[in-house]
């Protein structure tokens, strides 16, 4: 059974909301209920069913009803009719002790601006959802610097949230959220605040961390890119109403109805992409390791060069195999055969940018990161492949496939 | 046309109460009034000379080095023009004024954030509090509790309570949506959502409205000595009306002294709590 479903909900602000639901029933159009009984149609009958562990993205313009959509799933805003279910127990039907309880227990929300408590250190921010259900003191603390350390923030749990970069924050928004433990999570714009290249990042850890955790995500966005990067199902909505779900495949490829399209004309595959996409697994070796050890790697892989990386997973250059048996012979370091102007890009460089340096480079292409560390590495041919709509990136990420397509 | 009777029944309405709710008026009165001396007890308790150092200690805690000078200055001045008990009066009644406005204050102003009919109600009677001359209250506050303190505090914390009342709603009502709806869906009851999001958030606008309450009601104590309040007030108001001039000038100052060490503490206490936060 689904984990949640949403059955014909709807959400009319102004007065007589009630009955203007039924007119709304009886085929009466958006405009014609907003002149003539000034009643704004938030969301028109949305039916969706969302299934366990699946990155389910709502996706629409400003004005589409998404948002409002979402804060009905957690009943922040109570919807005019309709049926919500989680785990097959009506939502509508709860009194305010269940619905805290829910709220607690099974949904955790993460907000577009960040939402933290300004005046509560990054820690006492994240044990918040933990601290009203009266947890024990030590445990919430444990459970709170276990959350932060998911999303990469340690040692930063005493400062204050305005200390924190935008991305951090929304780092600290989503520990808040995981620190309780939901089924389910509802992330309203979550990304869309920050700059684009965090933002990709992000999302990056979104997915990893939902390799290893399998929640629920309901993911609100109004960025075709970033719906077709992380949703496994994605549903397109267009004046409070949902005019398509589908995967991200079935969006691009058949889309519902002339909107759609609309929507996803634009998407020319090689501005989408980026390197990331393409990217496979790095095959690395340490700098301190001898050409021996490195010959030995490369035989047993299949391939004839190697990227040489230190501690810190910095890139520091390519060896080839020539190379490395020649320095086997004259007893030479990795370090003395080390290529380091070899050709490296940003993850979020687009494929079109990346012919020229593909077809020019003798070796296979570095993908690093801000801080020059090694996040992938592009092999000649990958570029096209990706284009032509083979899914060769699946070594990446749990989604590539779908971005690919 | 006839004259609408208004003193009339504001006459008949005083009278009634005055006869049937005097039980209440008795138990409020001896609760202030034992507020009141209980701090002019305190106040009085350790001599002047000692009590300035605590208080030069207190403002070096707070505050800064200017700070403690002009209080200890100040204080040292009002002991020397012989001031000193009628000082510490006219500090309880004010303490004791500030503390009723903020207890009553302040949760009115939660109530009226909460609830649009509530604010709807209460703001036009501020209004009323603090337009309304204030001499106009001293009259039934003598007709319910008779002379002396207890009227003064009662016409104080009227004249004084509206920014606190005001402050507070502000303060609320200011906390982002965002905040509170972030409080709400991790499911906070509402008093959590009150206690560890709305008030800490209001806080810094909340202890404006508790500093200009504390402001007002020292700027009733002339007022409230003509109903037989003792302090220092009751001096401006001797040398005012036997045209002492040079007297009146040094009660005076007394007041300003004590007003300016009051506002800069309670500033002060409000931004050293910010800096700590």
């Amino acid at each position: 059974m689904s984990i949640l479903q949403i059955k014909q909900v709807s959400k009319l602000f102004g007065p007589h909301a009630e009955q203007s639901l039924e007119l709304l029933e009886q085929g009466w159009t958006k405009e014609k209920l907003a002149k003539e009984k000034s009643v704004t149609v938030g969301v028109n009958r949305a039916s969706l069913s969302i299934e366990e562990g699946e990155i389910f993205v709502i996706m629409g313009l400003s004005g589409s009803g998404k948002s409002t959509l979402v804060r009905m799933l957690n009943r922040l805003i109570e919807p005019t009719g309709g049926e919500i279910l989680v785990h097959g127990k009506d939502l509508m039907k709860m009194n305010k002790e269940q619905l805290r309880k829910v709220r607690r227990e099974t949904i955790s929300m993460v907000f577009q601006k960040f939402a933290l408590f300004p005046h509560r250190t990054v820690l006492e921010n994240v044990e918040y959802g933990l601290e009203i259900q009266k947890k024990d003191k030590q445990k919430r603390r444990d459970k709170a610097k276990q959350s932060l350390a998911l999303v990469g923030l340690e040692g930063w749990e005493n400062k204050r949230p305005d200390e924190l970069s935008g991305g951090m924050q929304q780092r600290v928004g989503l520990a808040r959220a995981l620190a309780n433990d939901p089924e389910v999570l509802l992330m309203d714009e979550a990304f869309s605040a920050l700059d684009p290249l965090i933002r990709r990042d992000m999302q990056d850890e979104l997915l990893e961390l939902q390799e290893k955790m399998k929640k629920t995500i309901i993911f609100i966005t109004h960025d075709l890119d970033e719906a077709l990067r992380i949703g496994d199902r994605i549903a397109l909505m267009k004046d409070g109403a949902v005019v398509q779900i589908g995967t991200p495949e079935e969006i691009l490829t058949q889309p519902a109805n002339s909107y759609v399209e609309r929507f996803v004309e634009d998407v020319d595959l090689s501005k989408v992409l980026t390197a990331s996409h393409v990217m496979r697994r790095p095959e690395t070796i340490m700098i301190d390791r001898g050409p021996r050890v490195a010959l030995e790697l490369m035989r047993e892989r299949g391939i004839s060069n190697l990227f040489v990386i230190d501690r810190s997973k910095r890139m520091l250059g390519v060896i080839t195999a020539e190379d490395a048996s020649e320095a086997m012979r004259s007893g030479r370091t990795l370090e003395d055969i080390l290529i380091v102007d070899g050709p490296r890009v940003h993850p979020d460089v687009l494929i079109n940018e990346l012919f020229e340096v593909t077809s020019l480079a003798k070796v296979p292409l570095a993908v690093v990161d801000d801080s020059n560390r090694l996040v992938g590495v592009i092999v000649r041919g990958a570029v096209l492949g990706a284009l032509a709509g083979e899914s060769n990136a699946k070594e990446v990420g749990p989604n590539a496939e779908n971005t690919i397509s | 046309m006839q004259k609408i009777p208004l003193a009339d029944w504001i006459e008949t309405i005083v009278s009634w109460m005055e006869d049937h709710l005097v039980f209440l008026f008795d138990i409020i009165s001896s609760v202030i009034e034992g507020v009141v001396n209980a701090f002019n007890w305190l106040f009085m308790l350790p001599h002047p000379l000692l009590f300035i150092a605590i208080l030069g200690v207190l403002a070096f805690l707070v505050g800064r080095i200017s700070l403690t000078l002009f209080s200890v200055v100040g204080f040292l001045l009002i002991y020397n023009l012989g001031f000193w008990s009628q000082t510490m009066d006219t500090l309880s009644l004010v303490i004791t004024s500030a503390l009723i406005s903020v207890i009553l204050g302040v949760p009115i102003g939660i109530w009226c954030a909460y609830s649009k009919g509530a604010a709807r109600i209460i703001t036009p009677l501020l209004d009323f509090m603090q337009t309304m001359p204030a001499f106009v209250y001293l009259l039934p506050a003598v007709t319910f509790f008779s002379l002396g303190v207890v009227p003064g505090v009662i016409a104080s914390v009227i004249f004084a309570i509206p920014p606190t009342i005001r402050l507070t709603l502000l303060g609320i009502k200011q906390v982002s949506g965002e905040l509170t709806e972030a409080a709400d869906a991790f499911g906070s009851t509402s008093m959590q959502k009150l206690f560890k999001v709305q008030i800490p958030l209001a806080l810094p606008t909340l202890m404006a409205g508790i500093n200009q309450t504390i402001m007002l009601s020292l700027s009733m104590v002339v007022i409230a000595s003509m109903i037989g309040a003792q302090g220092i007030g009751a001096e401006v108001y001797r040398a005012v009306t036997q045209l002492q001039i040079g007297k009146g000038f040094e009660a005076g100052l007394a007041v300003v002294i004590l007003a300016i060490v009051l506002d800069r503490f309670t500033q002060r206490l409000f931004t050293s709590n910010k800096r700590r936060r």
